[in-house]
Parts: C-alpha cells; structure tokens; sequence
C-alpha cells in the first residue's frame, strides 16, 4: 500500500473513532430525553439548547471527580477491566462498510471500509464477545457481592445468547453465499420480487425475517440492554458489575455499551436491512438530480453513507425505545427464552432455509 | 417458587405484546402530556388550607399573641417554646416565641387552638435551610400568609 492509500485508511479510522466517541454524548441525551418523552416528562432541558450540553457537563463531572483507589479491589485488574470493555467496542467496528467504493480519477478504487476481512462475520462475532471479559474482570477485581453475581449473570447470558446469535445468521449466509460484510451489502442491493412499479431488494429482513427476529433479540442480550440488562439488574443486585466503579472509569462502561449499541445497530443493518444500500427514493432523486461524472459518483456515494446512518440511528432508537418500554426479564425466564425458545428457532430456520434454496425459491 | 400461570401460547411468544407495547409508548410519546411541571418556573396550585411555614399574626405591628400557652400545651411535637412577659399597660405578651421547626409535624393543632387568632401555618413549603432551624419571634412575626 503506497502512501496515498495509508493517508486515505488513516481518514477513515480517525473519522470511524471520532464517529463513534461522539456518539456516546449524543446517545445518553437521547436515551435521557427518549424516556422522558415515552413517559410523559420533559427530561433534562437547562444546558444548552434541549439540554444538549447535560452530556457534556456529565462528562466534566465524571473527569473531575476524586480519583480514590479502594483497598479491597484488585487495582490491576480493576484498571484494567473498562479498557478491555471498551476496546473491543472500537475494534468491531472495522469491517463494517458504511458506503460502497467509488473510483478516483487517477484509477485508485476507495472502499468505504477499513478492511474487507474474508472472515468479516466472523470478526465480528469473536471481537464482540470479548467484551464481555471487562465485565467479568471488572465484578471479579471488585471484589463484592453483587458485582461478582452481576459478572457471572453476564458470562451465561452471552454463552446463551451468542449461540442462538450466531445459529441466525447462518441462514443469512446460505442466501448471500458470503461471509464478507461488503459483498452481503452489495448482494443485498439486487431485487427480490418484482411488484409492478415496486422493486422489492433482496434485503435480509425480506429473505430472512425469522432469522432477522432471533438476530435482534441475541443482539439486544449481547449489548446488556434491556430486557436483558440482568448483569446491572439495579433492583436485585444494585448496579452489578460496576458497582464499584465511579468517576470516568465508571465514564468508560458507560461508552462502551453505547458503542456496543452502535456496532450492534450498524451490524444489524449491514446484515438484515441492506447496509450501505440507498432507501427508496434516493435513487430516483440520483438519476433525477442532473449530476454527472465525480460529482455524480461523489452525491451517490454521501446518499449512500447518509441512508447507513439513518439505519444506524433507527437502530439506536429501537434500542432506547425497547429499553422504555419492557420490563426486566427473570432469570429463569432469560435462560428459558435462550435455550428452549432462541436456539430451536434458529435451528428452524436454518432448515427452512435450506430447503426454500434446494427447492430454488430464494 | 415458580408459579405456572395459564397464559396463552400466543403471550407466551411475547411478540404480539412486545409490538403492543411499543405502540402504547409510542402513543404517549406523541399525544400524550406531559405529567411533570417545570418546577422554579411553574408551581403547583395548593389548598388555601395548606399547612406550611409558621407565623404569628400582628395587628397594626402589634402580634396578637398573648402567650397565654394553649399552642404549646396542645402541641403533640411539644416544639413550641413561650417565655411569657407583661407589658407597661400590663397585657401579658410573649417575650420569647421559638418553634423548633425540626420538631413540628404540621398538624395545626396550634392554629386551631390559638384564641387570639395569632399562631398561623402559611402555604409556603419551601423550607429547606443549610442549619438546623429554630425560629424566634422575630423570624415568626413576618407577615407571610394571607390568614
């Protein structure tokens, strides 16, 4: 790779990094004024214009707070355990293309994506799952009670759900034959059924809407949110796992579920609802825009990366909705829904599909 | 224990009732009102009854108290402490009038018990202060209320 196309990949991380720390701001003020709508309040409204600066004066008291090390945690481990939550959050994000590619005059072809790993599924599920060590060491170094139980709730809860997770996608990838996330965007791109004036893409909630099902509820118990928030369970074991946390080391648990929540949207998105792939009536308003040459390419590929993240934010909205609306789970119930409901299903749907492909129809 | 409920295969499933849910949220999110009020700019509408701070009633700058201690017999929290005193044309007044604020339970017994229609509870109920509080005479002698 000469220097030209480093400087280009090096703008993509810097702009995947920025992206995904000022999420986290943004998506603790929606989740604080999302709940205050959807119950009837009006939520935090003095800083700035909405409140828009409330995650911004947090984040200032987080920072300043007293910094105390408290004799009876593991200090090693304890340090070390919001790191190894948050970083895996970044790394996933990698291998998910948020435009299609676009050639430059000079014949160099851009990918907007930092790497196109053959095994990008698979990347994914491996690096997501390691998060879950943050928590486990952060309730283990902490050396109390309730976080211990909040950190095993957790190891279970993932073991759980990332086989009913990982069993709905195979689905996925016996349709698109592929487990690269930048040829299933682009397959996602072809048409499905064709309806009069109304093309139906071969999107992968229209080819697998059970899987599509299994995909989000194993995504909401990954990220820890709720009804699958038994790892905080504030009412049961007070905060879990980070109940010994403060300050900004409690700060950096915090971003990584929001960045956990953003992969989680963005991953969904890629898999099940065309990624990068332009909403209906972008492409009417391309062709019909007068663009031509780099400014058409250049226009094609902003809708493009425009309609990923309009995607990714209905995601993230889903997520504060739901987590609104429905109560905790028990967690027997948890383990039930996992192992008696979750996995049967997939293993369904991994059988219907393979006939609906023996006998041609997808 | 674990209760067997006889719930419908269809609840069971928790879809339909997920998409329910959403949709009553949802609801509320755009028609519904806002059950909160913006507290330091807008405040509650309280009875005229309401039973807040403590003041004693003055007639052309004179209180109308002539500790003649019924409030602090009837008093169930016993916070309310009188040192009696006469003045030059011999009408007996209060020379100390201190309620211990922590102490009282607003229950008004000294308002219903005062003759003179001195002791009174305001409808203020903002009475949060950085000390420990006891208020003296001339603490109570503001005119706060409309009583």
């Amino acid at each position: 790779m000469d220097t030209v196309g480093l400087a280009i990949l090096g703008g993509q991380i810097a702009l995947i990094v920025v992206m995904l720390l000022q999420v986290v701001p943004l998506m603790v003020w929606v989740e604080r004024r999302g709940s205050a709508w959807l119950q009837n309040r009006s939520g935090p409204n003095r800083m700035g214009p909405f409140g828009l600066l409330q995650s911004l004066v947090d984040a200032v008291k987080m920072m300043t707070k007293e910094d105390r090390s408290m004799a009876h945690t593991n200090a090693f481990y304890y340090k070390l355990a919001p790191l190894i939550s948050l970083v895996p959050a970044f790394m996933t994000f990698a291998v998910i293309p948020f435009a299609s590619q676009i050639t430059l005059d000079d014949g160099r072809v851009v990918q907007f994506q930092i790497a196109d790993l053959n095994v990008g599924l698979l990347y994914i599920l491996s690096i997501a799952s390691l998060g879950v060590y943050g928590i486990i060491m952060g309730g283990w170094a902490s050396n109390n009670k309730y976080s211990m139980l909040g950190s095993l709730r957790s190891t279970s809860q993932m073991i759980s759900y990332e086989l009913s997770m990982g069993l709905s996608i195979i689905g996925l990838i016996m349709c698109f034959s592929s487990i690269k996330l930048g040829d299933i965007a682009r397959i996602q791109g072809e048409t499905l059924l064709q309806l009069g004036p109304i093309a139906i893409p071969k999107w992968g909630i229209f080819v697998q809407p059970l899987g599509f099902i299994i995909f989000l509820t194993a995504a909401f118990a990954e990220t820890n949110r709720l009804p699958f928030d038994l790892p905080e369970g504030e009412s049961e074991i007070v905060a879990g796992y980070h109940l010994e946390y403060y300050s900004m080391m409690f700060g950096v648990f915090m971003m990584a579920e929001y960045i956990n929540m953003t992969v989680a949207s963005a991953f969904v998105s890629t898999l099940y609802f065309g990624g990068w792939q332009m909403l209906p009536g972008m492409h009417w308003a391309l062709t019909h825009s007068g663009l031509d040459g780099m400014a058409f390419e250049w226009a094609r590929v902003a809708l493009e990366a425009v309609s990923f993240t309009l995607k990714v934010a209905f995601f993230m909205w889903f997520f504060v909705w739901v987590r609104w609306t429905i109560p905790r789970f028990r967690y027997d119930q948890l383990m039930d829904l996992g192992w008696k409901v979750m996995i049967p299903l997939s293993m369904a749907n991994i059988l219907i599909t393979g006939v609906l492909i023996y006998y041609k129809v997808l | 224990m674990l209760v067997k409920r006889d719930t419908k295969a269809l609840t069971n499933l928790y879809l339909i009732e997920i998409v329910k849910g959403l949709w009553i949220t949802m609801k509320n999110m755009f028609f519904g009102k806002n059950v909160t009020i913006q507290y330091p700019e807008q405040r509650r509408e309280y009875s005229d009854r309401y039973r807040g701070m403590h003041y004693i009633k003055a007639t052309n700058g004179v209180e109308n108290c002539t500790a003649c201690m019924l409030c602090p017999t009837v008093c169930p929290a016993e916070c309310i402490h009188i040192e009696a005193g006469e003045r030059p044309d011999k009408e007996k007044y209060p020379v100390k009038f201190e309620i211990d604020v922590l102490r009282c339970c607003f229950c008004g017994m000294c308002e219903e018990a005062c003759p003179k229609d001195a002791i009174k509870l305001s409808s203020i109920y903002e009475m949060s202060t950085e000390k420990r509080e006891v208020y003296d005479k001339d603490f109570l002698l503001e005119q706060r209320g409309h009583k």
